[in-house]
């Protein structure tokens, strides 16, 4: 091979993976990512998508009823609206009620949301921080802020 | 008193760095023997005072001195003492100071080691280090105060946050931050080679070493937070993809792509500027890391206090040193000679491969991390991104790459020949093959895609024992011959073989775990059985227990073989602390040769039993072992000769007689 087309292999290939790379990128963040809402943001467009949501907030305060085995429904606030959610499966250590909580999931007709996971995501304060944010820009924020 | 002469300590560590970095790239500048030697004292004594500070923090952490902010939100009188100890950097403030204590603690060894180094790249890389500890030392003095007193001084602590009352914090930590943080002498390394203008193939003889260093704690770094995570959150995950996890990761991709383009380096003179690129970018990411996950941009439970200022403050440190180094780079690096080009087929093509691969797998991982921040910066929008992403992007770009590496060691420099190279690694290919067929026969048509995972991982393993059993001359000589041939190899050949071996190790955990895990979650009764992973385990009862700060309900379970004979007990506990009124989960794990069976326990049912979730977890800790083999190899890798501060270069690798090894430590 002559220098040039030594050069040129190296090059083609190495722009070869970089644009594979980028098409699996591209592809990805349209289809694997999931939208983060709190209760009032959601829209009836959200509810009938197909996408993956994390919905945010607090979990009302004597929502949470315990079915059968480890089935367990609760309501997800922002003290603007609510959202009624079930779950199969183990809460995480900190999950409370008027406590923060992340779930992602999808929703179902009608509005209701199914979690697949629950996620315990938070800091010294209880709170995640996209909740916390949220509930900041709503101005219902009621926690004190330690720092 | 001693917190007092800690803060000190802390001021005056700031004032010597900041002459250290001044004097001595001065001095390289105007060839001034006097000002470069500034540089040596003063990172042994900015290290002494930064250790003081340290020992400082630590004594009131111990002694439980509670006029001292930090020890009041942080400890308790009732925490044991392991965890006073630990709780030192089980903190924002105490972790920076452990970050500096760790940086000085490098820069001092370069300065010890660094006899042999040309004075002016000397000068200039223990300047270097002292703009970065200037830098984070500044930020620790002006917002992240942790000898700040409390007047009057409470009584009692506020106990630190049990997640991380746990032996995995006096480990996880320290071998994190030795690994980021060893990234920044290879940083310095390139920066002071920018500035002199000048680099060549001794320069990377000189930077492998601590390039080695790093990666070793980074790797066990990032496995034992992985193992941490995953018996102390109750979830049986090891791997979540969570932006912290990302934020340990990148650099691992680029330090070990750095790894291998130095050798190209050393060994070629060739990939000089990229290597210098990659020495830059690889603490960049570093920084990132440590910007990410301290700066309170994510919510987890390393980030410990969210204060914009401080986010600000790590934020100007990271655009300064990036940007800078960056600039730097572009404004100075072709005053550096490139290197020659070569064939594609050799063992330089092969690492150039490599280091396409990793850089781009980084950059998926960077574009994943960093994507949702931006996107809510610029519209507001919150996304996440996850583990769907990360599949579907970092996945397809390992399994080429891993693909190759058993090829790599076993081309030739220069020019390879492939189809030889292929001869040799017939035996492994088809023992993978066949390895694919078995598991696709055992398990139908179902772990297809498992069935090749494995049959790569056998690849991966096998791959590295041919390359040793061929250097040692597997069918051309004797058995002692091939002893003999063995023992003369640089152990560097050795490094080579772990460290791919332990990456097949870990990519079989994960290939196992993922597909063949069997997860239940049921509501068990005492006396109540289930079976997993050949088991059958046996609910026992719930005993409340009282423990030094903590109160916990310990589910007791019995493991039964298939002859309903008891193997052995397991306990399964949730903690409760009364302190910070949080529970957390103790998981009851039992190994059985490689495999684990994991119970973690959930609340009461409203029918008296109680939420019980049992994973059977096959092979999971070959996850793990797999970094620790990759960990030994780095070892036997920085024990090579020629990779010896100061060793004498040797005339013929393997042909020299084997001399006195000099004392290096």
């Amino acid at each position: 091979m002559t220098r040039k087309q030594k050069r040129l292999s190296v090059i083609g290939g190495g722009l070869f993976v970089l644009a594979v790379a980028a098409a699996l990128v591209l592809f990805a963040l349209q289809q694997k990512i999931a939208f983060f809402r709190m209760p009032s943001d959601i829209q009836t467009s959200d509810v009938e998508s197909e996408s993956r949501f994390r919905l945010g907030g607090l979990v009302e305060k004597g929502s949470v009823v315990r079915g059968d085995g480890t089935r367990i429904s609760f309501s997800v606030t922002d003290h603007v609206k609510s959202v009624p959610v079930t779950y199969d499966g183990i809460l995480p250590d900190l999950f409370r009620e008027d406590q923060g909580v992340v779930i992602e999931g999808k929703f179902m007709p009608g509005g209701a949301f199914v979690a697949d996971s629950v996620l315990a995501k938070h800091d010294e304060n209880y709170m995640p921080k996209e909740v916390a944010d949220s509930l900041k820009a709503k101005g219902v924020w009621q926690g004190g802020s330690k720092q | 008193m001693t917190v007092e002469l800690g803060h000190f300590a802390l001021v005056l560590a700031l004032a010597l760095s900041i002459i250290q970095a001044v004097l001595p790239v001065l001095g390289a500048r105007r060839n001034d023997d006097r000002m470069m030697a500034v540089a040596v004292p003063a990172s042994f004594t900015v290290f002494a005072l930064i250790a003081l500070s340290f020992v400082a923090l630590t004594s009131a952490h111990v002694l439980s001195d509670f006029s001292v902010q930090n020890v009041f939100e942080n400890s308790h009188s009732q925490k044991p003492l392991l965890y006073k100890f630990t709780g030192v950097w089980g903190n924002h403030e105490g972790s920076m100071l452990l970050w500096v204590l760790i940086l000085s603690f490098f820069t001092a060894l370069v300065a010890f080691f660094g006899n042999n180094l040309p004075p002016t790249l000397k000068a200039n890389v223990l300047g270097v280090q002292a703009w970065i500890g200037s830098g984070f030392l500044l930020f620790i003095v002006g917002t992240s105060n942790p000898f700040a007193r409390l007047n009057p001084a409470p009584i009692e602590g506020q106990d630190l946050n049990p997640i991380l009352q746990d032996i995995g914090l006096a480990i996880h930590p320290p071998m994190l931050y030795l690994g980021y943080v060893g990234f920044s002498v290879c940083f310095s390394f390139a920066v002071a080679a920018l500035i002199d203008g000048r680099i060549d193939a001794a320069w990377a003889r000189w930077v492998r070493p601590w390039t080695l260093t790093a990666w070793i704690f980074l790797t066990g770094g990032i496995a034992m937070g992985s193992y941490w995570a995953y018996y102390e959150l109750g979830w049986g995950g090891w791997w979540f993809w969570d932006p912290v996890e990302n934020a340990s990761f990148m650099p691992w991709l680029a330090g070990t792509a750095l790894l291998h383009s130095a050798l190209v380096m050393e060994k070629r003179s060739a990939l000089k500027i990229w290597t210098v690129l990659l020495a830059i970018l690889t603490f960049s990411l570093s920084l990132l890391g440590t910007f990410l996950v301290r700066s309170g941009v994510l919510t987890s439970v390393h980030t410990f206090a969210t204060d914009p200022g401080r986010g600000l403050f790590i934020l100007a440190i990271l655009v300064l040193f990036i940007g800078g180094s960056l600039a730097l780079f572009a404004w100075r690096a072709q005053t550096l000679a490139p290197g020659g080009l070569f064939q594609p087929i050799s063992r330089e093509g092969a690492l150039v491969f490599n280091n396409l691969f990793l850089t781009t797998a980084a950059a998926t991982v960077l574009i994943g991390t960093l994507y949702p921040l931006l996107l809510e910066s610029l519209t507001g929008e919150k996304i996440s991104v996850g583990a769907p992403f990360f599949n579907l992007t970092f996945g397809p770009l390992m399994i080429p790459l891993l693909a190759a590496v058993p090829f790599g060691p076993l081309l030739a420099w220069k020019r390879g020949d492939i189809l030889a190279v292929a001869q040799r690694l017939m035996t492994a290919f088809f023992v993978a093959l066949l390895v694919v067929a078995f598991v696709v026969y055992r398990t139908s048509a179902s772990g297809v895609l498992a069935a090749f995972g494995i049959g790569l991982a056998v690849w991966l393993m096998l791959g590295a024992v041919t390359d040793l059993s061929i250097k040692a001359g597997i069918g051309k000589t004797s058995l002692r011959g091939m002893a003999q041939r063995i023992t003369g190899l640089p152990r560097s050949v050795f490094g080579t073989a772990f460290a791919h071996f332990g990456l097949g190790i870990t990519l079989l955990g994960i290939v196992a775990t993922t597909t063949f895990a069997t997860e239940s979650v049921l509501v068990m009764k005492p006396g109540d059985g289930i079976r997993a992973g050949g088991y059958t385990l046996r609910f026992d009862r719930v005993d409340a227990v009282k423990g030094s700060n903590y109160t916990e309900d310990q589910g007791k379970f019995t493991i039964l073989n298939d002859e309903g004979q008891p193997v052995t007990d397991l306990l399964s506990a949730k903690r409760f602390f009364p302190v910070r009124k949080m529970q957390t989960t103790e998981a009851g794990i039992k190994t059985f040769m490689f495999s684990q069976l994991y119970v973690s326990l959930g609340d009461a049912a409203k029918d008296g039993g109680i939420v019980v979730r049992i994973w059977w977890k096959p092979l999971v800790t070959l996850i793990w072992l797999g970094g620790v083999v990759m960990m030994i190899g780095g070892g036997m890798s920085l024990l090579d000769r020629r990779l010896r501060i100061g060793a004498p270069a040797k005339s013929k690798l393997g042909k020299a007689k084997p001399q006195p090894a000099r004392a290096t430590s």
